[in-house]
């Protein structure tokens, strides 16, 4: 009886004037386009310098945060008070101050200070534009070190005092980053999205009654969603990786199968929740509108954008109950890790959870008589 | 021809404070045209789809083909037919895919499924249309084919409700050929209609009003109890009563 109801789910898909068209193109749209306007990628912080030194090290300093390309000198203050007023009047996004003896102290004590101080208005351009700023000074500790013909390890050259960020990626190619959370991003709103308009699709067409009045069983008529919908995202997932592999040459670390392995539990996740939301809505518009509010909170609070671990503890609790925030973990993992699923069975046990949970629900929300 | 196929004693179905069908009782018996009349909003498609298992009666029991509509919902479809007023065919589907699907989900050969479809589209005249989408025929066939589809697995009964709203007479009158066809073949027809006319070629009707049976009857007696000359007059006479 199921093999009846694929055919038919299939002939419909395929049928359809949108979803294989959107099946193709919303990967090639999402991977060519969002890793470069989805990007937290810093340019242009403009950069309020106070030299109190005046030296030919601080000179070199100077020159060489201006050569990294991320930062626009603003001015050169004479004072700390004087580099405020332009952060006030919002000429600059960032003070980098050195202090007097700095070339002194570097030269003596192998040891000098200088004080970064962010605009925390934007953020994120306060946040990241210290990091680099701070990825910048460590470079130069390291270029003077070489310099000096100094022990080369890292742990000597210590000789700016800035507190270390980013130990990995000091000019972080933030694609790389967004990538593997495009493709779950992308995942998740083709296999949640088409599921949700289907039953309630057969609700407004009429059709459903006629299939309520035949013995067909709950479980097979759900089967018969949900399969076609599994294969559109392992065929999704495909063409993401395929992309990702020839427009950014990004591959996984890890094992691919074990990322596949992810992605069948995690489809069914998204798709058993489509359905879900598909049955028990009564039209197409409610079953748009329930499905982008579940999506909006899973994807902002999955540590898609924003880190899981800086969120208020609420938000931690929810992130807990997201799938969508396992998924991701997982991905991330095995494509910049190269984790596998040994050190991932934490989220394949909260994935087959939820899975089996939405399908449950499905199964039961879907009455053949009221 | 006595075995009743359908029974059903004090059925009630509310919705909050409306009631919908009130306490209603009648049988069909097999090889019967059950004819289910009443005006708009009367209840008859309310009523039918608690006979049929796609609704649960607030009070009241009924059976169909032996099993009971509150607790072997699913026995009764495994044994009926049913085509509702909107015809509830896939119109991004192929005629013959329309036929397959729901022969499949009945449990039929795929074998025999190829061989009936060839059957009753050489029957209804539509094998040129075999790879038509249901979308592009016109309301008439589609009514006829999905009356074909509702008997296609032979169901003990089949439900028709109002089956030929908004088509010509002449389509009409087809349709009631194929009726009778399925009749024929020892189906037993339970149907709903407002089309006066119809109701003539009924063997047993009941009139409904307000969610109550007024009268049930076949159609010669029913113009006798009320003096009338047509099922029409007698519709009115039981219709004015009510209010």
């Amino acid at each position: 009886m199921l093999k009846y109801l694929l055919e038919k789910e299939f002939k419909q898909i395929l049928r359809n004037p949108f979803i294989p068209r959107l099946i193709l193109f919303m990967p090639v749209m999402m991977l060519i386009i969002m890793p470069w306007a989805a990007n937290q990628e810093i340019t242009n912080v403009k950069l309020s310098v106070v030299d109190n030194d005046r030296s030919s090290y601080s000179q070199r300093l100077i020159n060489k945060v201006i050569a990294s390309g991320y930062f626009l000198l603003e001015d050169m203050s004479g004072s700390n008070d004087e580099a405020l007023k332009s952060i006030e009047s919002g000429k600059a996004d960032i003070i980098l101050e050195i202090e007097p003896e700095f070339e002194e102290q570097l030269i003596k004590n192998r040891m000098a200070n200088v004080m970064i101080s962010a605009n925390a208005v934007n953020g994120t351009k306060g946040g990241l534009g210290s990091a680099y700023l701070a990825a910048i000074m460590a470079d130069f500790a390291d270029d003077i070190t070489t310099e000096w013909g100094l022990n080369t390890d890292k742990t000597s050259s210590a000789l700016i005092n800035i507190v270390p960020h980013n130990k990995y990626n000091i000019y972080l190619d933030y694609k790389v980053f967004m990538i593997p959370a495009l493709v779950v991003t992308l995942l998740t709103m083709i296999a949640g999205f088409l599921p949700a308009l289907n039953i309630v699709g057969e609700k407004e067409a009429g059709t459903i009654e006629q299939m309520n009045v035949t013995p067909v069983k709950r479980l097979t008529f759900i089967l018969g969603k949900l399969i076609p919908y599994w294969i559109i995202g392992f065929i999704i997932l495909t063409i993401s990786f395929l992309l990702a592999a020839l427009i950014y040459g990004l591959t996984p670390a890890g094992n691919i199968l074990t990322i596949y392995l992810y992605a069948t539990v995690y489809i069914l996740v998204v798709s058993g929740l489509g359905l879900v939301i598909s049955s028990h809505s009564d039209t197409m518009q409610q079953a748009m509108f329930v499905m982008y509010f579940f999506m909006l909170i899973l994807i902002l609070l999955s540590g898609l954008f924003t880190p899981i671990s800086s969120m208020p503890e609420w938000a931690q609790l929810v992130a807990k109950v997201n799938p969508l925030s396992y998924f991701i973990q997982v991905m991330r993992a095995v494509y910049l890790k190269g984790s596998g699923i040994g050190q991932l069975l934490p989220q394949l046990l909260a994935l087959s959870t939820f899975a089996l949970l939405f399908n449950s629900w499905a199964i039961y929300s879907y009455r053949k008589s009221n | 021809m006595n075995d009743i196929v359908i029974s059903a004693k004090e059925l009630t179905k509310k919705f909050g404070n409306f009631t919908a069908v009130d306490h209603i009782s009648f049988e069909v018996d097999k090889g019967e045209i059950f004819g289910f009349l009443g005006a708009n909003g009367a209840g008859k498609t309310t009523a039918m789809r608690m006979i049929c298992g796609l609704s649960l009666p607030t009070s009241g029991e009924g059976k169909v083909a032996g099993f009971d509509i509150a607790r072997e919902q699913e026995k009764i479809k495994q044994n009926i037919g049913y085509m509702s007023q909107k015809f509830s065919l896939y119109e991004d589907l192929k005629v013959w895919e329309n036929i397959r699907l729901f022969g499949g989900i009945y449990g039929m050969k795929e074998k025999d499924i190829q061989t009936k479809t060839d059957r009753i589209l050489n029957h209804l005249g539509f094998m040129n249309e075999k790879n038509t989408l249901v979308r592009d025929l016109p309301i008439g066939w589609k009514q006829k084919l999905a009356f074909s589809v509702s008997i296609f697995h032979t169901p003990k009964i089949v439900f028709l409700d109002e089956p030929t709203g908004g088509v010509d007479p002449v389509a009409r009158r087809q349709f009631w050929e194929m009726i009778y066809e399925a009749v024929e073949e020892g189906i037993t027809v339970f149907v709903t209609t407002h089309y006066m006319d119809e109701a003539e070629y009924c063997d047993r009707v009941s009139i409904m009003v307000d969610g109550r049976i007024e009268g049930l009857d076949s159609p010669e007696n029913l113009k006798e109890q009320t003096h009338s000359q047509t099922m029409d007059e007698v519709f009115q006479k039981f219709a004015r009563k009510a209010t």
